[in-house]
């Protein structure tokens, strides 16, 4: 038997369905949107429920995408989310306001059956109910009391279900969704028969009751924003920092993991591809679940606790003329970590067009990954002067690339916010709930499910791509790698080279030969106009999959030790590497042409498909990709030709 | 002259005399902005804009453009 579970937002419906259904829960998404579609199981009396999570509104009528569902869902006898009957939960502290929704699903003639929740807070506010005066208001529902923040009711709320009460009359037809002006004379008509029933169902005795006594300070015009910020700043530095504690575990278990199958099993293409292609590749997805589960661990907070409506609040007006919205604050600022994290959490922001622009320009903030790329670079044309008296060149020059990123986003927000047309016009009409406690297994829930789903969806493109890339880099035409490493080994052996220094060069030889070295060689006359060589070529294609890739890349390529970006003689090689006519490869025009490039282009491949996960096509992660391909391309042309 | 939401100072109370005709019309009725409806002016984000307003034990903010739609009279003021 299918259940949709309806309700208006900040009623406390996810923790009951937490609270039925426990870890018996999938998401997926509705048929064409991205709509988190929570289906749950639960079993009462032999009767096995299928539980669906429907997303929170405030009325049957649609006013954005993800409202939509609900009127499909509860609509159309054809969608597959077409339920037996329907269990709205209510909010008893308002309960005139969530009336209005539940009137309108209990005229729609399925079994119906109510939820009266967060009776605490109507107690706390002082409010009486009479349950048999609100049975009277709508006899065919099953009325029960529910407080799923303390976890009680589950028990009624079963029984309810096995005494469901199928329908024999309904009195109103639904409108259509375009239909205002009956639809307003429909809510008014509903709203005048509610007011009349509450009046025998509500008592009130007056509490003196300071309501929402926080907003003074969270909301406030200077303090508001130094909450904010520290509340930022404390996000960004568990992101940033002390994820790196997990990752690099992560990086090295993984490293250790192909070493050892290496070695124990027998050498071939088989071996090669396990150890150099699938456990890189699976590693590269494993990678980001420290920073992922971090972040939606305090968003969850921040939502659960009510004060991410205040943050809407306080942000609107500031994002607004950006084409954002307050909600995309917190996206935009995790992708200074990563832009992955971010990219998920625009799913709080229910405007569409608000969101996919968040998306679109999300990746443009200077990510984590980017830093070995900008210090190798800085570290090779950048002078360690001190300017001004006290800065230091260098620091300088990476906080002028944080910056470009950050302002180049807000512009491509604005550009975007001029092309992308929609229907419906963009409102705020926010309710800002009332300060509670976090519910630790809500917020476990949803980091649970968040990292579940980017492991499954995310997980697959890319490592389909890494196998790929790797299979480019390990092969090439004919008999072509094995001819040059051969020629190669002799050269080392004349050259008496040590054991590590020939794998260094045979290294080198096999990616300069392999598909890659080729493609990066055919691509040199359309990069040359901004200052890269063919070696760079490659290095660019190596690490589209992500960024960090560079650095390794750059050393196998000039054979040398990859020891990260400290690596003094990859520095001291690159410094030296001339072109054929003697001018220095890394120049300062080159270097700042290489490094502006990789502020713009988009080399994340996981990156890519979590945005074709959020936006449930490729059209947006492939506009992503050319976009920022094209700023990168003019950035660094403009940049080499001024610098040279 | 009638006055709008979007004129009225923190801390006052008003009744909501008409809404304007606009697309968001329904959307403000259903969050409880009806005509005869007390409303409470709470406070405002810095520049003056979105604001929060108290409905019937409720905090729903809005942002100015939607605050211009509702006619209302004033009833206390602080």
């Amino acid at each position: 038997m299918r259940i949709a579970l309806v309700g208006n937002p900040n009623t406390g419906k996810s923790s009951i369905f937490n609270l039925l259904t426990g870890l018996r829960q999938n998401v997926g998404n509705f048929p064409g949107v991205t709509v988190d579609k929570k289906v749950g199981k639960l079993k009462v009396l032999g009767q096995m429920y299928e539980l669906i999570d429907l997303p929170g509104t405030y009325s049957i009528y649609p006013r954005s995408r993800d409202e939509q569902v609900v009127y499909d869902s509860l609509s159309n006898l054809d969608s597959s989310e077409y339920p037996d009957a329907v269990m709205v939960v209510v909010d008893a502290s308002n309960l005139e306001r969530n009336l209005l929704l539940f009137s309108q699903v209990y005229d729609l003639g399925f079994p119906t059956m109510m939820v009266l929740n967060m009776t605490d807070i109507a107690d706390r506010q002082g409010k009486k109910h009479n349950i048999e005066q609100l049975q009277f208001m709508y006899p065919e529902a099953i009325i029960v009391e529910a407080n799923a923040r303390a976890g009680l009711g589950k028990e009624r709320i079963k029984n309810g279900l096995s005494n469901l009460i199928s329908r024999t009359t309904t009195s109103r037809k639904l409108l259509s969704v375009d239909d205002f002006s009956n639809q307003e004379a429909e809510t008014l008509e509903r709203f005048e028969e509610i007011r009349q029933g509450l009046e025998k169902v509500v008592s009130k005795e007056e509490r003196s009751e300071v309501k929402n006594k926080w907003d003074k300070i969270l909301v406030h015009p200077f303090f508001g924003y130094v909450i904010f910020g520290f509340v930022l700043v404390v996000i960004f530095q568990f992101i940033y920092a002390f994820a790196s504690i997990p990752m690099d575990l992560i990086d090295g278990a993984f490293a250790m993991w192909s070493n050892w199958m290496s070695n124990a099993m027998p050498p071939g293409v088989f071996t090669d591809l396990i150890t150099q292609g699938i456990i890189p590749g699976v590693g590269g997805i494993v990678i980001f679940i420290p920073q992922i589960a971090l972040l939606f661990f305090f968003i969850t907070i921040l939502e659960e606790t009510g004060y991410l409506s205040r943050v809407v609040f306080i942000m609107d007006r500031l994002m607004r003329p950006f084409g954002l919205n307050g909600k995309s604050v917190v996206p935009l600022m995790s992708s200074v970590a990563c832009a992955i994290p971010g990219v998920m959490s625009a799913r709080t922001i229910s405007d569409w067009k608000e969101r996919l622009i968040t998306i679109m320009v999300a990746p443009l903030m200077s990510c984590s990954a980017r830093i070995p790329v900008f210090t190798l670079l800085i570290a090779i044309v950048i002078p360690e002067e001190t300017v001004f008296g006290f800065m230091n060149l260098q620091g300088l020059v990476l906080f002028a690339l944080y910056l470009l990123g950050a302002v180049f986003a807000l512009l491509v927000a604005i550009l975007l916010k001029a092309i992308i047309k929609t229907k419906k016009q963009g409102f705020l009409l926010l309710e800002m709930p009332e300060y509670k406690a976090p519910r630790w297994k809500n917020v476990g829930l949803t980091v649970f499910e968040k990292v579940r789903v980017f492991v499954w969806d995310a997980g697959k493109i890319i490592l389909a791509i890494s196998i790929v890339l790797w299979a480019l880099a390990s092969y090439g035409p004919g008999t072509r790698i094995e001819t040059s490493i051969n020629n190669a080994k002799q050269e080392a052996v004349e050259m008496q080279l040590s054991k590590d220094e020939t794998d260094q060069l045979v290294a080198s030889t096999r990616l300069e030969n392999s598909y890659i070295g080729i493609m990066g060689k055919t691509i040199e006359p359309v990069i040359k106009p901004i200052g890269f060589d063919w070696k760079i070529g490659v290095a660019l294609i190596t690490s589209f999959a992500a960024r960090e890739v560079f650095v390794g890349s750059m050393a196998t390529i000039y054979a040398v030790a990859d020891d990260g970006t400290t690596s003094s003689s990859l520095i001291d090689k690159m410094r030296q590497e001339k072109h054929p006519d003697g001018t220095a490869v890394y120049s300062l025009a080159a270097g700042a042409s290489l490094m502006v490039f990789y502020v713009f282009a988009m080399m994340c491949m996981a990156t890519l498909a979590v945005v074709k996960r959020e936006t449930k096509s490729w059209k947006w992660p492939l506009i992503q990709l050319g976009y920022m391909g094209v700023l990168a391309y003019l950035g660094a042309w403009i940049t080499f030709n001024l610098l040279s | 002259m009638t006055k709008t939401l979007s004129d009225i100072t923190n801390g006052s109370k008003v009744t909501v005399s008409e809404i304007s005709q606009s697309k968001l019309r329904v959307k403000l009725m259903e969050m409880g902005v009806i005509k005869g409806r007390i409303l409470t002016v709470l406070y405002r984000a810095p520049f003056g804009d979105p604001m929060a307003i108290d409905i019937d034990g409720y905090v729903l903010s809005l942002r100015k453009d939607e605050a211009c739609l509702v006619d209302v009279e004033l009833m206390t003021e602080l």
